[in-house]
């Protein structure tokens, strides 16, 4: 849910159900990385509430645009992070199992 | 355009923001020190100092040094090494991502990330000295080895029990009068792949038909392709529920259901998930003879060794940072210690350890609860767009 007016769209806050410090904090994070924010920062109104508020002011820009490029930026860095992850792992058993070889071969 | 100006426009364009970067007045890099409380924490006798990050795009622009992430440069930076490996834990270094984001893969994995565990007791007798209630509590904190993914949340009203939502155990014990007082451990829960075994009271008996029960499986679990060759089991077959006396007993059936840490904790996946920062033992100057054995000794877990350097002198060198708990013992016999070794922690690089509780791998636990983040960012772009 988006709180903004009509006439300044640069300026908003957004309301989300079911989320978090997990998102809002991964979300503000990438925010203050672009540019085009000039403020943003998040609050949990109230702890027994299951709602976060995400501010943000833009130097121009939409702030929804903004958000949406801000959690775009944060799903490429995800599916990175996953992908070097996998090949790690796939890595580290492939050499444990060269390894074991190598052991018997020793032996 | 003239030949001339359309050459010049392109030189220009070359030289561009290049050329004003590498002029020497123009910082295109942080200076040193800058660079240094940017990256890292310093732990001084006293407290660590330059504990936060700077995240903020603009933070160094009157230096004009952008600190904006660009994706290409974080994709090249970010790595992942995998130290140890086994079936129940990992251990990784993720090395060039914030804080921010390590943490909420930390969240989500003790959050967020579902999977099966036992919901309703259906307790149909118990004589043991441990309470219903007691004992059901205990049962729900067993861990459970079923693949969450191949199971579907329980409907809200929690009515429609099926062979998609629902793992179905029981129970039964019994301590003989006259014998020895037992130990009923986990290993005594049987997996009912059929379903519940309790008739239902309020049903109405139908002469003829099944008698109707807890559960209305169409088909048996075992049946199932995923389960037949791969059946569902506990993770430890050896974890004490209750004791009973002569004569005493305990009969009941378990539902087990999918659901994330947040509701329970009981259906964290994780037993810990936890990463700390890589810590960084520097020394300043160089600690020579009986100094170096007066360092090596002060560490408790041994980081620093002593090298030989030839005429019969010896120096101290940082062997084994990454064991460094900074309890600062090195430190804390006076200034002259803090001046010689300067302790910090890098700020984007990460020891990760995930311990799994059984019911996935943790590198799978993991793959998990970075889906989950991106779940979530999809969820709040269509929210919006
Ligand atoms: S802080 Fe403690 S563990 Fe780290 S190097 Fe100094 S004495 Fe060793």
């Amino acid at each position: 849910m988006e709180h903004g007016s009509y006439s300044d769209p640069s300026k908003a806050t957004f309301s989300f159900v079911d989320e978090d410090h997990t998102f809002a904090n991964s979300v503000r994070f990438s925010l203050n990385q672009d540019p085009r924010v000039s403020f943003c920062g998040y609050s949990i109104p109230h702890p027994s509430d299951n709602r976060v508020n995400i501010r943000i002011q833009t130097t121009g820009d939409p702030a929804r645009e903004v958000l949406i490029d801000a959690c775009q930026d944060l799903m490429v860095m995800c599916q990175h992070v996953r992908g070097t992850f996998d090949k790690a792992v796939s890595d580290f058993k492939k050499g444990k199992t060269r390894k074991g070889k190598k052991d018997m071969d020793v032996e | 355009m003239s030949e001339e100006d359309e050459s010049m426009s392109e030189q220009s364009n070359e030289l561009g923001l290049d050329f004003i970067l590498s002029l020497d007045d123009v910082p295109s890099k942080l200076p040193p020190h800058l660079e240094l409380f940017k990256t890292r924490v310093l732990c001084s006798n006293d407290a660590p100092i330059h504990t936060d990050t700077i995240q903020y795009s603009g933070a160094y622009a009157t230096l004009g040094v952008d600190n904006s992430l660009r994706l290409d440069s974080f994709c090249e930076k970010f790595k992942v090494e995998v130290k140890r490996l086994t079936d129940s834990d990992i251990e990784f270094d993720m090395i060039g991502i914030d804080p921010a984001i390590a943490n909420a893969f930390r969240r989500i994995l003790i959050a967020e990330v579902p999977t099966m565990a036992i919901e309703r007791v259906y307790i149909a007798n118990n004589t043991s000295v441990i309470q219903d209630e007691v004992l059901s509590h205990r049962l729900g904190l067993v861990p459970i080895r079923a693949d969450p993914r191949l199971f579907e949340y329980p409907d809200n009203a929690g009515d429609e029990k099926n062979e998609k939502n629902t793992i179905v155990f029981k129970l039964r014990a019994r301590c003989q009068l006259g014998q020895p007082r037992i130990t009923v451990k986990s290993d005594k829960l049987k997996w009912l792949p059929n379903g519940s075994e309790l008739p239902c009271e309020d049903a109405k008996p139908n002469a003829g038909s099944k008698p109707k029960t807890f559960t209305s499986f169409t088909c048996s679990q075992d049946s199932l392709p995923e389960f037949s060759s791969n059946p569902i089991s506990l993770t430890y077959t050896d974890i004490i529920l209750a004791k009973l006396g002569p004569g005493q007993e305990i009969e009941l059936e378990v539902h087990a259901v999918k659901g994330i840490g947040r509701t329970h904790a009981k259906w964290s996946p994780v037993a810990t998930a936890w990463y700390r920062m890589l810590p960084e033992v520097v020394l300043l100057e160089d600690v020579e003879g009986e100094m170096a054995d007066e360092l090596k000794k002060k560490c408790p877990v041994n980081v620093f060794d002593i090298e030989d350097i030839g005429k019969g002198r010896r120096r101290a060198t940082v062997a084994r940072p990454r064991d460094c708990t900074l309890c600062r013992e090195c430190i804390r016999a006076g200034k002259e210690w803090e001046d010689r070794v300067s302790l910090r922690r890098v700020k984007n690089h990460f020891i990760f350890t995930v311990e799994s509780t059984g019911a996935l791998p943790p590198e799978v636990l993991f793959t998990e609860a970075v889906k989950i983040l991106e779940d979530k960012c999809e969820r709040v772009i269509t929210e919006l767009s």
